[in-house]
């Protein structure tokens, strides 16, 4: 009984607790870039979840094989292999969800939470519970990328398009949608837009008691063991 | 020779890599507090993404072709993983005044998306040699820019009154927009220039 509650809390955490992109800051680039849409930001969402579970439950087999001088560069060529796998499964299915991500899609394999996750869960701990917080982060990561593209589509284009997804399934807010502030889908959007996400996610932590987000630093980088915080040290001395 | 300079000119200004792409956010956010963590940073960037460009357009040429197209993401991030560890060695070992400058940037740069992003980009866009190259030296160049530039107007970010609520990153990233929207002012500017 013990036992299954701790696993689901593995799953519940990357959700809310630990969100990768909202507390943990991981994986930024992808939810600037990618959220200019709805379709893409879930499209790039659940990408990432395939890929970061399933090299989550692989790393996690193979822990006790992999020496641990090399565990990086073992990492990456195992959750490469997955990325490939996944933008060969996108061509071929969802082609028009291949162009809107483009060189988004294979640069999956430098995503931060993936790398990081791998070094900081599933290089230590069991395949169950390496496989739901995979599952979970990914979860977590979709949720708040989708929260983002609705935003910024909503604002920014005055209407949602899922026609990639699902046939017809387009609408526009009447009148809003004749001058929408075009400027939230474009680059500066994504930046202010996850800024005030940040904010509320923030102020939501803090009547719960919680921290604040890191400011991003060394912490949060999946090369912290690599290169020993030397930007740190930089910027104190 | 012209086209050579617009791609250069693309890279630094209209597409820039951090601010209109998005790519290599984390260090953009992380190391751009001070002005000389940013410069070092940069230059790391820089070298290693001419180095990584000559290195993997060979690579792509000659080894993997229209038939292995699949396998890019594999090889290009392990030959990208394996040259930072490689010109870390060497640079300890011959150039120590160099490595003391960039050493402790290396190692981060090797998960740093936008080093394969320009590769990636390189042969997306179908350049050859001299053009990959100008345009990752153009892309680190811009990257350096955007560093310098937001390593600046975050020493003015400290020491003001923030809202509460904005402290912090939330403040950074809606400073990191407005920079964005500086460099929208540049759209177009090369197709002007040039024609």
């Amino acid at each position: 009984m013990s036992e299954n509650r701790s696993l689901s809390r593995e799953f519940t955490k990357g959700i809310l607790r630990e969100n990768p992109v909202l507390r943990l800051v991981l994986g930024t680039c992808p939810t600037l870039a990618t959220t200019t849409s709805l379709a893409s930001a879930v499209g790039m969402g659940v990408a990432a979840t395939l890929v970061l579970t399933c090299s989550n439950t692989v790393i996690s087999l193979l822990r006790k094989v992999i020496p641990q001088k090399v565990r990086i560069p073992a990492y990456i060529v195992i959750i490469a292999s997955f990325v490939t796998i996944v933008q060969m499964l996108v061509k071929a299915f969802l082609p028009t969800l291949d162009q809107q991500l483009g060189v988004y899609l294979p640069l999956i394999v430098v995503n931060c939470i993936i790398l990081g996750r791998a070094e900081a869960f599933a290089g230590k701990n069991p395949v169950a519970a390496s496989f739901l917080d995979g599952l979970g982060m990914g979860v977590g990561f979709t949720a708040a990328l989708a929260c983002m593209g609705l935003a910024r589509e909503l604002i920014g284009t005055g209407g949602l398009d899922l026609t990639s997804y699902i046939e017809g399934a387009k609408f526009s807010i009447p009148y809003f949608a004749d001058a929408p502030l075009l400027i939230f889908i474009l680059p500066p959007g994504g930046f202010f837009v996850f800024g005030l996400l940040m904010a509320c996610v923030n102020r939501i932590a803090e009547k719960k008691g919680k921290p604040k987000a890191k400011t991003v630093g060394c912490a949060s980088c999946p090369m912290n063991g690599a290169c020993s915080r030397a930007c740190d040290k930089e910027e104190t001395a | 020779m012209t086209l050579l300079f617009s791609i250069l000119l693309t890279g630094i200004l209209t597409e820039n890599f951090v601010l209109a792409q998005f790519l290599g956010i984390c260090p953009f956010l992380g190391v751009s507090k001070k002005l000389n963590t940013a410069v070092g940073m940069s230059v790391a960037v820089i070298f290693v993404m001419a180095i990584a460009t000559a290195v993997c357009y060979p690579i792509n040429l000659y080894l993997l072709g229209e038939t292995y197209a699949y396998l890019q993401t594999i090889v290009f991030i392990l030959v990208i993983a394996a040259l930072v560890q490689l010109v870390e060695i060497v640079l300890k070992k011959y150039i120590p005044a160099l490595y003391n400058a960039l050493g402790i940037y290396l190692p981060l740069i090797t998960t740093n998306c936008a080093v394969l992003g320009v590769v990636l980009l390189n042969i997306d866009k179908g350049y050859n040699f001299a053009q990959s190259m100008f345009s990752s030296v153009g892309a680190g160049l811009g990257f350096m820019l955007a560093l310098v530039m937001f390593a600046g107007v975050r020493s003015r970010i400290e020491h003001n009154d923030i809202p509460k609520f904005l402290e912090g990153l939330p403040i950074t990233l809606i400073a990191a927009a407005l920079t964005s929207v500086s460099f929208m002012g540049f759209s177009g500017i090369i197709e002007n220039l040039f024609v």
